[in-house]
Order: structure tokens, then sequence, then C-alpha cells
């Protein structure tokens, strides 16, 4: 089966958000790398493309023929998507486990599994 | 011989539908097949009489039924090749070659990714063999909502890819809880009076005993059931429900008492009591003559606080009942909402009446009777409301 990982950062900081990022020891930031690229690099795994932070988003709706744009993410800043990543894996189970080593599911975040349609 | 067949199917739904699953991969397909060869069984055992081997037959029949409409739709769709598998051998199947899946059936459906009340639901549907509304009315919830919640669980445990298998040895105790919790939910079902389910929830704690041998919560839920269970018989007479103290007890059985007591004592001797070693410590208190009801109040309370459970707290008030303070015991049952719990409004009833405050009781009974669905229990409550009158 294929799983989208949907990485919603939360209040977990990034290097996008300097000042929460700055806070964090040497050591933690250095985890947070090491855990990406551990993810990114595990059987199965294809990484996704990086996105810029919430606050750059353009939200954009359609009425009676006009188009609306808006400024910011579609659901709330703290709830927007950070990242995704795409797993081929046996089940559940093992998606689960993938997730629960993202680091922003550890640090104020989460990570949605959703399961991919396959035709 | 039609009490006969349903003993047959009730017995037999939970490890056929399990034997099912794991060869279909697929819950829907599984129930209609199992659902199909218990109707054929229903209509050939009493014409033919029933084959030597009921589960066997039952498997197969239910297998060559789920093969060909497999089969079929494969045909329709793109005439795809068609599966390879062996002919019908209904009547020579060795029932030694069918594993007991019950356990990996468990297990799916108590998976966390599922929400706690439709992990429960799905175990009572597919291992308790429970109809939809009688989950309906263990859960206090309407029939339609049970239902929509099955076919939602069942569909995300085929989308979302939940595995049919028992988890392995690092997820084991996280999976635990959930499936206790239901193991626990079919022992009560079965408690009010469908004994066959008591008897099921007794060998899946049976089994999980064994698998999970340092589980001191395993050994406790099972002490537990194993305990009240040996109660049963003297619990009705003549189809009625008989209270405690009035119980005959050369009716216990003695033999499933010590296999709970010892479960008991396995679970102590591993140290902290969680919440079905404090039930199962309970229940064996209640089988001493004198019953020490200042303690079992007290464990009570430290279930109560482990579990803010209000069922709970409902028996630690039967309890301060029983050690003398009953208006203390109606001050915790009056704060309780459960309101459609017809056991909150009986104990209410019966302390009630213990005040002498006749016309409250009365209406507190037929609160309670206008909730009950066991009929042992409706005639119980009956009795109780037709003695206030005298």
């Amino acid at each position: 089966m294929k799983y989208m990982l949907l990485i919603h950062q939360g209040t977990a900081p990034t290097p996008r958000t300097p000042e929460e990022w700055e806070r964090l020891s040497e050591d933690e930031r250095q985890a947070v790398y090491a855990d990406y690229k551990a993810i990114s690099s595990t059987p199965g795994v294809t990484p996704g493309l990086e996105l810029e932070s919430p606050e750059t988003a353009t939200t954009v709706r359609v009425e009676d023929g006009r188009t609306l744009t808006t400024d910011g993410p579609f659901v709330a800043t703290k709830e927007a998507l950070g990242g995704w990543l795409v797993f081929e894996a046996d089940d559940l189970d093992a998606a689960i486990e993938l997730a629960a080593h993202v680091p922003a599911a550890r640090m104020g975040g989460a990570v949605e599994v959703r399961p991919i349609v396959e035709w | 011989m039609v009490a006969a067949l349903e003993q047959v199917f009730r017995d037999e739904w939970g490890r056929v539908l399990a034997n099912l699953i794991g060869l279909l991969g697929d819950f829907d397909l599984a129930e209609e097949a199992a659902q199909e060869a218990f109707a054929v069984a229903a209509e050939r055992w009493p014409r033919d009489g029933t084959p030597e081997s009921p589960r066997a037959w039952l498997v197969t029949t239910a297998r060559n039924r789920a093969i060909d409409r497999i089969r079929r739709d494969r045909t329709l769709a793109a005439k795809a090749r068609l599966l390879d598998v062996p002919e019908s051998l209904e009547d020579h199947v060795d029932e030694t070659t069918i594993p007991d899946e019950r356990l990996e059936l468990v297990f799916t459906c108590c998976h966390p990714a599922l929400p706690l009340d439709a992990q429960v639901a799905l175990t009572l549907r597919t291992l308790g063999g429970l109809r939809t509304e009688e989950i309906a009315r263990a859960f206090l919830v309407p029939e339609g909502t049970m239902a929509k919640r099955l076919v939602r669980a069942k569909h995300k445990i085929e989308a979302a890819g939940i595995p049919f298998r028992v988890p392995p040895a690092h997820l084991l105790p996280d999976r635990l809880a959930a499936v206790l919790a239901v193991v626990y939910l079919i022992f009560n079902e079965g408690y009010g009076g469908r004994g066959d389910l008591a008897g099921e929830a007794i060998r899946l704690g049976r089994a999980l005993a064994e698998l999970m041998p340092d589980q001191p919560e395993v050994d406790g839920l099972l002490a537990l059931m194993l305990v009240n269970d040996a109660r049963r018989d003297a619990r009705f007479a003549d189809g009625e429900v008989v209270l405690l103290r009035q119980q005959d007890r050369s009716l216990w059985d003695l033999e499933q008492i010590a296999e709970g007591r010892a479960a008991l004592d396995r679970a102590l001797a591993v140290g902290r009591r969680g919440p079905y070693v404090l039930q199962a410590e309970i229940a064996a208190m209640h089988l001493d003559e004198a019953e020490d009801w200042p303690r079992i109040a007290a464990l009570y309370g430290e279930l109560a606080r482990l579990t803010g459970s209000s069922v709970v707290e409902l028996n630690r008030a039967a309890a301060i009942a029983e050690a003398g303070d009953v208006e203390a015991a109606l001050a915790i049952v009056e704060r309780l909402e459960l309101d459609r719990y017809h056991y909150l409004h009986a104990t209410r009833a019966e302390l009630l009446r213990r005040l002498d405050r006749m016309e409250d009781a009365r209406a507190a009974y037929d609160r309670a009777l206008g909730l009950v669905h066991s009929d042992p229990e409706r005639r119980f409550l009956e009795r109780r409301r037709a003695d206030l009158e005298g």
C-alpha cells in the first residue's frame, strides 16, 4: 500500500521560524536534521518537496466565476501542511511507525497518514 | 433443532468469520459469505442431518461461496484469469486444518487507528456474533448510529491497510488496553443472560493470558470473568435473578473460582494494580461469607480514581449502602449522569426503598423498567416493585 504522510508543523520549530528554531540546542537541531535524513533514506520512502512557511501561502476560491484570493493557508496557520512524503509499506502499522519518527510529531506538530488511492 | 442450530451458529460465527477474513482480507465479503453459509446450513442441516464437523462445513461452504463470488465479479469486470482454487470439498474437511484466527481478528478490530467505540462494536459484531441492535443496546446508542459506526470501521480497515495479525512484541502492550475493554464488554453482554458470549469472552481471555503471560491486567481480566461467571448458575433460579446474598453457594463452580483465584494471584504477584486486577479483587471478596463492605467500597474508590467511570461510582455507592450509610449512597447515585442506564434507576429504587420513600422508589423502578432489555432482569425489577405495594 502507498501512504502519504502529511506533516503538520503545529508549534514545532523549523528553520523557517528562526526565533523558535534558535531556542533549540545544537544537539536538538542536529537530531531533527538526522531524523529527516533517516526518514528520506528509509526504503519505500519518496521524499516530498519542501514547502515555504504557511504564512507565504495564498488561498484561491472561485465564486460566481470570480477568482477570490486570500492571504494565508486554507486552514489555520498552526494546522497548515508543512511538508509531505510518500511511503510504500506493507500496512498501516509500518506507516504509523515511520510517522512516529517524524520530528514534528514529537515537537508540537502531528503527522496525518492517508492511504493513496491506487487504480 | 432450531435452537440447536442457533447454538452452533453462535458458537461458530466468530471462528468461521475470522478464518474467512484471514483468507479473503475483506470484512464485508467474509461476512456475506459467512451469512450465506449459515443460511445454507439452516436450510440443509434439518433435512440432511448436521455434518460431522459443523465448523469445517461452515468454513468450507463460506469459502466456496466467496470464491464463486470473486470469480463472478472478475469475469464480469475484466474476464480476468480465474482464481486457481480447489473445487468444493464441503463434506470432507478436517477441522484441524482450520486455524483459529480469532486473536488476529481481535487485534485488527482493536487497532488504535479505529475509534475506541468502533473497535468494541466491531469485535462484538465479528467475534461475539452480536446483531447490530444488540451492540447498540450495549452502548446505549440508536441502532442506526451503530450500523454507520460499523460500516465506517470496516471501510477504514480496508482503505487504510490495517493489518490482520497479532501485533509484533514492541506494539503488543499498546494494543492491549482496547482489546481487554472489548473482551470485558463481550463478557458483560453474556453475564446479562447470554452465557455463550461470556464463554466466548473467557476463551478469548484465556488465549490472551497464554499469549501475554507477563501482563497482570490480562490475568486480572481473566480472573474477574472466571470468578463472576462461576456464580452464573446461582445468579438465576428458574430464570429469575437471585441477589448475591440469597445465592445458593452449592451452585458456584468451585473449579472455575479456583482458576480465577490463581489468575488473580499471578496478577497481584507482579505488583501495581490496574483496573481489571482491582475488579477481580473485588469480585473475589464478594465470595466471602461475610463481605467486608468498607474494604470493597475503598477498592471501588481506587477503581473510580483510575477509570473516572460513573458505573464504578454507582457500584461504590451500592457498597457504601451495604456498609450501612444509605443516605450517603443515595447522594452519590443522584450525582451521576447515567440517565439511560437501568442499573442506576434500579439501584436508586433500592436505596429509596430502604429509606422508606416508597413513592419515589416506585417511580425509580418504573424508570428502570422502561430501560431494561433482559427478561429475567425485567421480571426481577417487577417483583421488587410489586414488593413495595405490600
